[in-house]
Order: structure tokens, then C-alpha cells, then sequence
């Protein structure tokens, strides 16, 4: 089920982690080898200039993903087929203040992925181009003689797409690009992110915990629980008709501004630990339409049910 | 008005500096009533944070109430002592912060930090202060209470810790408890189970609630009132829903714009131009006015105070900025 015009297809995509107590002490106490699943075969694909979300709550694999998908962590299994240059994938991250060095000048950020994509760059052509890139991203031109520290978590964050853009990408992978900034600033970020994308087509990888942003920002979303994505759909069809358990009372719990409801039943339970999770189905422990087959099969990754790709025997049985 | 729990008055907090005193909080003024919940909403560094602890008396040195009055169900507490301070801190009002960890010694078991605030509050034995103990961790929601108490807090998961500083803040049934992004740390499903027990907390108990964070959608479904604050004064206070369907204050207005919905549909995002000031460039007259498309003379010129309900803007207070 390749699409013709995919940038990014992902089958079968398996990262695990060895996450076992020191040789000697596993000696000693006897412990087995612990593996931790962050990544449990995973598919998905990506259309070229469409943006694609990945939600889900803390540790549930979605930074492993966007590792992956750039290459900072080889799988463990599985294919992931990029179509396109790999040298046009871009990163940006969550921490505005991490990721930008303080000791450089933003002007030599920027124009740091421009020098390794164009070796041959001369100086002047470099700094006209970071001129310009700061100028796309809302600063000014004469910040690229400042250090990062002069500026606040918003404008930093401009400065790191500013940064990826450099790069003159096709792909952007973005790991909560937003989640550090206040409402209002991650207003203008993400303005700035749908613009970008419809001026120079860029394709994003969009990852994110608030269903919200991801509402305002995804073509399509796939809901991730514990390492795995238990649906995926076009956003519109998420909101109106989601098909998994969870994504439901996933979209139940989020306070909702336009219509808020004091009386709204907490989903029960907590998310098991990855290193030892539940068999069959992982969600059945905190799943009101669990049985007897959810608690010792696993559900599959594929089933196209009422429109939806969506990993739940409720849905595929028409229990739901 | 007996049940008012919280009253503050035109508070004004100061931090002295070397290059001159910065106004932190300016005629800042609220009201909590029993089995109320007020929410504090704001981005950083709005003064949020630092409204609560003033209240608690826990501001950093050297950071000073330089101005207006804070009463406890009718005390007056802004001029205690240290020590008095302390007691009114364990006994009258309990808080609650982001990060769990920082309310709880990691050890300690959990049980043992629950007995040892119950008895350094109350004239309970250590039998009976274990009763108490476990009827609140039941009451937070904490499963299996009996085998918990012999647990350390790096044995809970956050949403359970939260839970546990939750009981502890209960021990000595406090008249008002202030809480500080209690929920921002935890997963969106285990954030609504905390704000469902607040408010369970709060109808069942009476208690007065400060609840303080940066989550509008938070405070629409947990708050009764809620207090909007930009650079360090109060730009509006009202019913939760009035103020989030109906703002008065543009800059209210401009901070609900830029919210997406989990239902409208918007292409682009409402966004207010710029950025909040820094405490040393507060600029004179209503503090929002450079960022502000409504701002007319009157707005630069003179600053718009509310020392009850509405909204602290000429254009909403008196229908002209001019
Ligand atoms: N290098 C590593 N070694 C061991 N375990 C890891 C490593 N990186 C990630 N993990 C584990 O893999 C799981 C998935 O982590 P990941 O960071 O991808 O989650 P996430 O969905 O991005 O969470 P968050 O929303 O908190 O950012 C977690 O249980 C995490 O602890
Ligand atoms: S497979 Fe079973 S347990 Fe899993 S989500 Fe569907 S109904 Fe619930
Ligand atoms: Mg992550």
C-alpha cells in the first residue's frame, strides 16, 4: 500500500533499548536482560508537502521516532525508505535553549547547515543568505551578531527553524517544537511553520502530546501507545469519529476551552511500564471494552476498519 | 462576607536591585470563598508564581511586600513573623507545586512524612495519625493505601506522587490551599484525574483553591473564577465563563485567540505582536498598551485598575481610551 507520492515510507520499525542492570550485578543477583521496547513495529507513511502527527502521552516512543526517522539512532528492525535527498532532512527540537550553541553567534548557527550542504559557500554569499533567513522567520537582520542568550524562547525557536532552513530542506522533523513556549508565542511559531510549508512545500513529521496543536497543524494523525500506533486517520475523520478506546478518551480528558465540562470521568489508570508491558492488547488493563481475546492476543497493526487504520479487536469486531 | 477564605488587597511586591527597584506585583487584588476555585492564568513570568507566594510567605529574599494586605478568613497574615508564618503555612494553608519531588523527602517513606505532618499540626497519637493518614491517601485516589505507606516516593509514578502531596497539603484540613502548576508535569489523561480530585476536594471539604498555571483549558473546566495576569498586575477577574467566551481585556482577547481549538476551525492563529515586557521596562499607563490596537492617549498616560470583577482597560471601564 505504497503511495505514489510518499517522501517517507516506515514498515515494521522496531528500536529496542537494553536496559538490563550492570553485567556483574545481573551476575550476582541473578537478574535477566531487560529490554525495553520504545519503538514495537511501527508503519506509517508520509505524503510529500503534507504534514503528519504523531500524539501520545510521555515516553510512549515518539522521540525514538523522530531519531530514528533522522538517523540518530539506527533501528533495531525494520525499514525506514526515504525518497528523497537525504541530506535535505532537518531537525528542530523541543528545548530552545539546548539546542542552539551558546558559544556561537547566530549567524554562524544558521549558516552552519548551509556549509555542510554547500561546502563552496563564500562568506558574503553566507551571510546574505542568513540575512534573508532571519528576515523569513520574523528577526532581524542584525541579530545574527548576537549570541543566543540574548534572546527569549520564542526567537530562539525562530532562530532553530531559521537554522533548518538553512539546509534548504524537504523534510523537517519536529519533536514538540512548541511545547516549551507560552500560548501566545507558540501562536506565532506555528503561524510561522504552516507558512513556511506552504511557500517552500516542506513535508513535516510533526510530533507533539497536545491534540490541540496537533489538530491545527496535522493532515493526518497517528495516536502512539507504548511504542506502537493504535490509530491512525485523516484529522478531521480523528475528531469526528475516532475508533480506538484510547484515542477516545484520550480526546475526553483534553480540557476543551469551547466547550468545558466540569464533570468529565478521568480516564482510569496509568500507562504500564514499557519494560514489562501487559500482553495481548497493551491498552486492556485501562480499556472499558476489553475481553477475554484482548487480554491474550495482540491486536494488529493494519486492519482498516470503517475507514481508519486502527489496532483494536472492539473495532474490528464491531463492538465499539 | 464571613466565607471569604482569601482576601488580598492591592499587593505590591518589590525587588530592590542594583540598578533600581523592580515592581514584581502591582495592585494586585483577589477574593477566595469557601469551596471556591479561583484560577491565577498567565505566561511566564506574568507574576502568577509570585502572587502565590507572597500569599504563602515564601517570597525570595530579596524580594519584599512593599504594599496592600493579605487576610486569612479575616487575619491578617502579611505582617506575621517567620515562625508565625510557619504555622499558618503548615496549618491554614497547604501548597501544592509542579514538581512533586520538591514537597516530598525522598527518605522517607511515604506513610512515616504523613504521620510526622499530621502530629507537628494536630494533638493526634501516632495510631490515630496513621488512620489519618491512610483515610487521605484513600481520599487522593492512591489504590492499595495500606501497602503504600511503607513506600519512598521514587516508588510512585508523578501523577501518584502528586496525589501523595496532595494528601500531605490535606493533613492539617486547611481553610485555603495554594497550588502551583500542579498538573503541568503529568500526561494530559493522568492531568485530569488531578484536576477531577481538586475540585472533588474543594466541594467536599469547603477548602478555598488558588489554583495558578498557564493552562487556560485547565482553569475553564476546574476554576469558578479565574484572574488573568500580564506583567504583574491583574488585567481581569470574572466567572470562568465569562471571561473565557466573553473577554473584555484585549489582551485576554488576543490570549484566546491564540489557542487552537479542539473544535474551530482557523487557518491561521489569532497573535498579539510582540512580546510581554520585562520588569524593567514596564512601560507607563496600562502596561499592555505598545501591544495593544485599541490604545489611545489615556492608555499611555494612566494605568487601569480593578479591584473587583471586570477588566482593567479604559476602553472596557469607561468606554474610551481617548
Ligand atoms: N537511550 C535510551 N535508552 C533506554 N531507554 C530509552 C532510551 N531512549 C528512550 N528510551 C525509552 O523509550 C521509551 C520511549 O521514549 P521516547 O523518548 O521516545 O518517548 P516520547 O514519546 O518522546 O515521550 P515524551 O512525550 O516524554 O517526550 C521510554 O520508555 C524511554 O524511557
Ligand atoms: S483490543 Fe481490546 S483491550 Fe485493546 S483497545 Fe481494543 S477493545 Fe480495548
Ligand atoms: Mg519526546
Amino acid at each position: 500500500m505504497t503511495r505514489a507520492d510518499a517522501i517517507l515510507e516506515v514498515d515494521a520499525l522496531e528500536r529496542r533499548f537494553d536496559v538490563s542492570a550492570p553485567w556483574l550485578n545481573r551476575l550476582l543477583e541473578n537478574k535477566p536482560r531487560r529490554v525495553l521496547r520504545a519503538v514495537d513495529g511501527v508503519d506509517f507513511q508520509i505524503e510529500r508537502g503534507k504534514t503528519l502527527a504523531l500524539v501520545g502521552e510521555s515516553g510512549c516512543g515518539k522521540s525514538t521516532i523522530a531519531k530514528l526517522v533522522t538517523g540518530l539512532h539506527p533501528p533495531s528492525d525494520g525499514a525506514i525508505r526515504f525518497h528523497g535527498d537525504r541530506d535535505r532532512v532537518q531537525m528542530i527540537f523541543q528545548d530552545p535553549y539546548a539546542s542552539l550553541n551558546p558559544r556561537w553567534r547566530v549567524g554562524r548557527i544558521i549558516a552552519e547547515p548551509l556549509r555542510t550542504l554547500r561546502p563552496e559557500t563564500t562568506d558574503a554569499e553566507a551571510e546574505a543568505r542568513v540575512a534573508e533567513l532571519l528576515g523569513i522567520v520574523g528577526l532581524s537582520p542584525t541579530d545574527a551578531v548576537k549570541y543566543p542568550h540574548a534572546f527569549s524562547g520564542g526567537q530562539r525557536q525562530r532562530i532553530s527553524i531559521a537554522r533548518a532552513l538553512a539546509g534548504e530542506p524537504e523534510f523537517l522533523v519536529c519533536d514538540e517544537p512548541t511545547s516549551a513556549l507560552d500560548v501566545s508565542v507558540q501562536a506565532q511559531v506555528l503561524n510561522l511553520m504552516k507558512r513556511l510549508q506552504r511557500e517552500f512545500g516542506l513535508t513535516y513529521l510533526f510530533i507533539s502530546h497536545d491534540l490541540s496543536v496537533v489538530r491545527h497543524m496535522a493532515d493526518e494523525i497517528a495516536v502512539m501507545y507504548l511504542g506502537r500506533i493504535v490509530e491512525m486517520q485523516p484529522t478531521a475523520d480523528l475528531f469526528a469519529n475516532p475508533l480506538h478506546p484510547y484515542t477516545r478518551m484520550l480526546l475526553d480528558t483534553i480540557p476543551d476551552l469551547e466547550r468545558p465540562n466540569r464533570n468529565r470521568s478521568p480516564m482510569r489508570g496509568e500507562v504500564p511500564s514499557p519494560i514489562a508491558p501487559p500482553p495481548g492488547c497493551s491498552f486492556h488493563p485501562r480499556c472499558p471494552l476489553a475481553n477475554d481475546r484482548c487480554r491474550t492476543e495482540r491486536p494488529s497493526r493494519t486492519e482498516h476498519v470503517m475507514g481508519g487504520r486502527v489496532a483494536c479487536f472492539a473495532a474490528e469486531e464491531g463492538r465499539i | 462576607m464571613t466565607d471569604t477564605v482569601l482576601d488580598v488587597r492591592d499587593l505590591r511586591v518589590e525587588f530592590p536591585t542594583r540598578r533600581g527597584v523592580l515592581t514584581a506585583l502591582d495592585g494586585v487584588s483577589l477574593s477566595i470563598r469557601r469551596g471556591e476555585i479561583l484560577g491565577v492564568v498567565g505566561e511566564s513570568g506574568a507574576g502568577k508564581s509570585m502572587t502565590g507566594m507572597a500569599i504563602l510567605g515564601l517570597l525570595e529574599p530579596p524580594g519584599r511586600i512593599a504594599g496592600g494586605e493579605i487576610h486569612l478568613s479575616g487575619d491578617r497574615i502579611d505582617t506575621l513573623s517567620e515562625s508565625e508564618m510557619e504555622q499558618v503555612r503548615g496549618r491554614r494553608i497547604g501548597a501544592i507545586f509542579q514538581d512533586p519531588l520538591t514537597s516530598l523527602n525522598p527518605l522517607f517513606r511515604v506513610g512515616d512524612q504523613l504521620i510526622e505532618t499530621i502530629r507537628l499540626h494536630t494533638d493526634l497519637t501516632r495510631d490515630q495519625a496513621g488512620q489519618r493518614a491512610l483515610g487521605l491517601l484513600r481520599e487522593v485516589g492512591i489504590p492499595a493505601p495500606e501497602d503504600r505507606m511503607n513506600s519512598f516516593p521514587h516508588q510512585f509514578s508523578g501523577g501518584m506522587r502528586q496525589r501523595v502531596v496532595i494528601a500531605l497539603a490535606l493533613c492539617a484540613e486547611p481553610e485555603l490551599i495554594v497550588a502551583d502548576e500542579p498538573t503541568t508535569a503529568l500526561d494530559v489523561s493522568i492531568q485530569a484525574q488531578i484536576t477531577a480530585l481538586l475540585r472533588q476536594l474543594c466541594t467536599e471539604r469547603g477548602t478555598a483553591v488558588m489554583l495558578v498555571t498557564h493552562d487556560m483549558g485547565v482553569i475553564a473546566e476546574t476554576a469558578d473564577r479565574v484572574a488573568v495576569m500580564y506583567a504583574g498586575r491583574l488585567v481581569e477577574t470574572g466567572p470562568v465563563d465569562d471571561v473565557v467566551r466573553r473577554p473584555q481585556h484585549p489582551y485576554t482577547a488576543g490570549l484566546m485567540g491564540s489557542i487552537p481549538g479542539l473544535r474551530s476551525d482557523v487557518e491561521e492563529l489569532s497573535m498579539i505582536p510582540g512580546s510581554m515586557p520585562r520588569l524593567d521596562a514596564i512601560p507607563p499607563g496600562c502596561a499592555f498598551n505598545p501591544r495593544c490596537d485599541k490604545a489611545g492617549p489615556r492608555c499611555r498616560r494612566e494605568a487601569p485598575r480593578i479591584t473587583g470583577e471586570g477588566a482593567a482597560c479604559w476602553l472596557a471601564m469607561e468606554g474610551s481610551t481617548a
